[in-house]
Parts: C-alpha cells; sequence; structure tokens
C-alpha cells in the first residue's frame, strides 16, 4: 500500500478489502479536511488580494471533495449513515438531535438503524 | 423509524442482531451478481428509476412549432420476501441460546439473493430488465456435461472477450450445475480441470447459484451496472401470540451497457438434474 495510506494498525492479510477501502476513504477525508484548514488560515494570512481569492476557491474545492468522500462512506458503512442522518441539518440543539430522532431521550437501540444490512458491493472481495 | 417498522417489532436488540447477522451471512454467500456488476448505491428507498440519458421524440406537439421528447427512465423493481419466526426462538435468542431456529431467515435471504442474480443474469422481462444472458446472448457459446472439454471453452470465451477489444480482469460465473461437475471432474492424468480453468482467468470463479450453465465476463467495470435504491434490508411486518413475521425488501434495477464484455456458456443438450 501507498505511503499515504500506509497507516493500517493490522496486517493487511487480516483486513477485509472493504475495511482497506474504507481506510482508504477515511484518510483520503482526512486529508481533504487538513487542506480546508491550510488554506482556510492562508487565506486569511494573506495580504494579497487576488491570491486571497486563488486560496478561498482552492479551499471550498477541498470541501467539496470532502463532502464527496463522507457520501462514499456513508453508502458503505450503516453506522455512519445512522449518525449522519441523525446529526446532519437538523435543526435546534444538536446535541438533543439523537433525542428528538429515537424520541426517548436514549441512545439508538441495535434494532432501530435504517435497517439495511449493509451488504453493497461484493466486487472487490470477489477481485481479492 | 422508517416504513420497515422495526422499533415495533417485539423482540430484543440481541434478537435483531442475530437476524441481521443471519441473513447477512446468507446474502454474502449466495448473491454473485454484485461480485461482476458494478454497484451503484445505495440511492435510498426514495429512487424510483434510472436515468437512460435519451429521449423518445413525440409525435403529438404541445404547440404550434413546439417540438417534444419524453425522457426514458429505466424503473427500478422492488423485491420483498416475507419470513416469519417462532416467538419461542426469539425469546431462546433472548436468553442467549446460541442454537435458536433461524432457518426461515437463510431461506428468505437466500431466495431475494437468487431473485436479484436472476435479474442480473438471465433479466426480468415483466421489468423491462435484460439480464447479462439475453443482452450477450449472439456471443454464447455451447457447454455439455462434457467437463473435460471446458478448459477449451473458456479459453474460446476468453479470445472472444480479446478479439472484441475487452480488457480483463476475466471471471467466470458458474451455475451449480457446471460448479458442481467441474469440481468432480479430473483430466485421464488426475489433474483437476476446475484448476485448468482458474488457470486461464485473472480474475476469480464465482460460484452463483442463480445461473444456469455459466458467463465468462470481465470484471474491467463500465460494463454492467446494477443500481440499487433502498439496499437488503429487514423490515417488520406483524405478530402473533406464536410467530413474529418480518421481511427482507430491496428496490433494484440492472443494465447491461456493453454486451460484448460476457461470453455466455449455455447447455446445449437436454439439461440433465444438476
Amino acid at each position: 500500500m501507498a505511503a499515504a495510506s500506509g497507516s493500517l494498525h493490522e496486517s493487511p492479510a487480516e483486513l477485509t478489502p472493504e475495511v482497506i477501502d474504507r481506510h482508504r476513504a477515511i484518510v483520503s477525508l482526512m486529508e481533504e479536511l487538513e487542506a480546508v484548514d491550510w488554506y482556510d488560515q492562508r487565506a486569511e494570512a494573506t495580504r494579497d488580494p487576488e491570491l486571497r481569492a486563488l486560496l478561498v476557491h482552492n479551499r471550498d474545492e477541498e470541501k467539496e471533495h470532502a463532502c464527496m468522500m463522507l457520501e462514499w462512506l456513508r453508502r458503505r458503512d450503516p453506522a455512519f449513515n445512522e449518525q449522519l442522518r441523525t446529526y446532519l441539518f437538523c435543526e435546534g440543539d444538536i446535541l438533543k438531535a439523537e433525542d428528538r430522532a429515537t424520541g426517548d431521550g436514549g441512545p439508538a437501540p441495535a434494532g432501530v438503524h435504517d435497517g439495511s444490512l449493509g451488504i453493497g458491493s461484493l466486487k472487490a472481495e470477489a477481485l481479492r | 423509524m422508517n416504513d420497515l417498522c422495526r422499533p415495533l417489532a417485539p423482540i430484543t436488540e440481541q434478537a435483531w442482531a442475530a437476524i441481521d447477522d443471519e441473513a447477512r451471512a446468507a446474502l454474502r454467500v449466495t448473491l454473485a451478481g454484485r461480485k461482476v456488476a458494478d454497484f451503484m448505491g445505495p440511492l435510498g428507498w426514495e429512487a424510483s428509476a434510472v436515468a437512460l440519458g435519451r429521449a423518445l421524440p413525440l409525435q403529438a406537439a404541445p404547440g404550434p412549432g413546439v417540438s417534444a421528447a419524453l425522457r426514458q427512465v429505466q424503473p427500478l423493481v422492488e423485491l420483498r420476501v416475507p419470513f416469519a419466526l417462532a416467538r419461542a426462538e426469539l425469546d431462546a435468542l433472548a436468553r442467549g441460546a446460541g442454537d435458536a431456529d433461524l432457518k426461515p431467515v437463510r431461506d428468505a435471504a437466500r431466495a431475494i439473493a437468487l431473485a436479484e442474480d436472476s435479474i442480473v443474469f438471465a433479466g426480468y422481462a415483466a421489468a423491462g430488465i435484460a439480464g447479462i444472458g439475453q443482452a450477450a446472448a449472439a456471443a454464447a457459446l455451447t457447454i455439455t456435461e462434457d467437463y473435460e472439454r471446458y478448459p477449451a471453452v473458456v479459453a474460446r470465451a476468453l479470445a472472444q472477450l480479446r478479439e472484441q477489444g475487452v480488457q480483463g480482469p476475466y471471471a467466470i460465473a458458474l451455475g451449480p450445475r457446471c460448479y458442481t461437475g467441474l469440481t468432480r471432474t479430473a483430466t485421464p492424468a488426475g489433474f483437476p480441470v476446475m484448476q485448468h480453468v482458474e488457470r486461464l482467468l485473472d480474475g476469480p470463479v464465482i460460484w452463483a447459484p442463480g445461473v444456469n450453465g455459466a458467463v465468462v465476463l470481465s470484471l474491467r467495470g463500465g460494463d454492467f451496472e446494477l443500481t440499487v435504491g433502498r439496499d437488503l434490508s429487514v423490515g417488520y411486518r406483524g405478530h402473533t401470540a406464536n410467530t413474529v413475521e418480518f421481511y427482507i425488501e430491496e428496490s433494484l434495477s440492472f443494465r447491461v451497457l456493453a454486451e460484448e464484455a460476457a461470453v455466455p456458456l449455455v447447455y446445449g443438450a437436454a439439461p440433465e438434474n444438476p
């Protein structure tokens, strides 16, 4: 595995292709968010208006990349899907979003997720 | 809560986990189409159709000097398989029983997996879906019960794919009859024919219980598209004093985008029982 994705904590032989692909996506997401932070600070610091405009443009492009990667993860991770559906675009107190979603103020029971078995694509598994 | 109504089921979290795990295991073993097709989605239960990127000109004009064309779409198909579990078995799960009878879950999972694969490989005319076997019928090769001849047929199929400019990796999806026949057959020198077949391919040999015959195909991507709205999910339907009723459900459609990327292997002689 390339150095940029070489942060696996377990031997690749012990991991399924799905877990390795999710690792690739998570590392990519981290890199995109880090780039957003870098551009954000540089845009704030520069005195050159034209450079600032470029940095702002680039920063917001990275946000697009990050969102695409997050959506890829959501489609393959039922728990991510459940949490994102609970907290994204909610209104009011974020801490109380889960209470509103479950209606009982407690954590969502295991059987209350969206019901998907999370099978998705099996092509990577077949090619392994 | 969504329309699967899972929170309404009178069962424990452990029972839900056991049902989901049992279904997931059976599905992953049985599903073969998802091992060869590109998977698009899940797009959600709200998704209703796949855009085909084509428009049909309409004869009747909506106004003077105005032409009209109707966008073409392929609707998603909803598949649903009900099953019921005895409350006694669900109670046993709650007590930690490791041998609860979950056969109805496995049977339902297998049934919907076979239906999905039938759509992928054989098509579903009622839903306007052409499967790989239909779309690539012109390239089909004939096989018989003589499994010693199988490597030659697979080699010919691979040659056809290359002649069409289709790159690998190349895989084969084997129906149960072919799979059993190949695993039972050896060359006169004692070499397993299955290994001959494996050596010809640079991709996997896939057990495909929903396939009649076999298909040699490319896994390069962009040729076969399985679009899923709701991915395979377990819902709750109702209960009595003795049983709890569930169902497995999904919505999907399938398209062959490049029929030259597959070569069906079809039995030419009268089929025997597998």
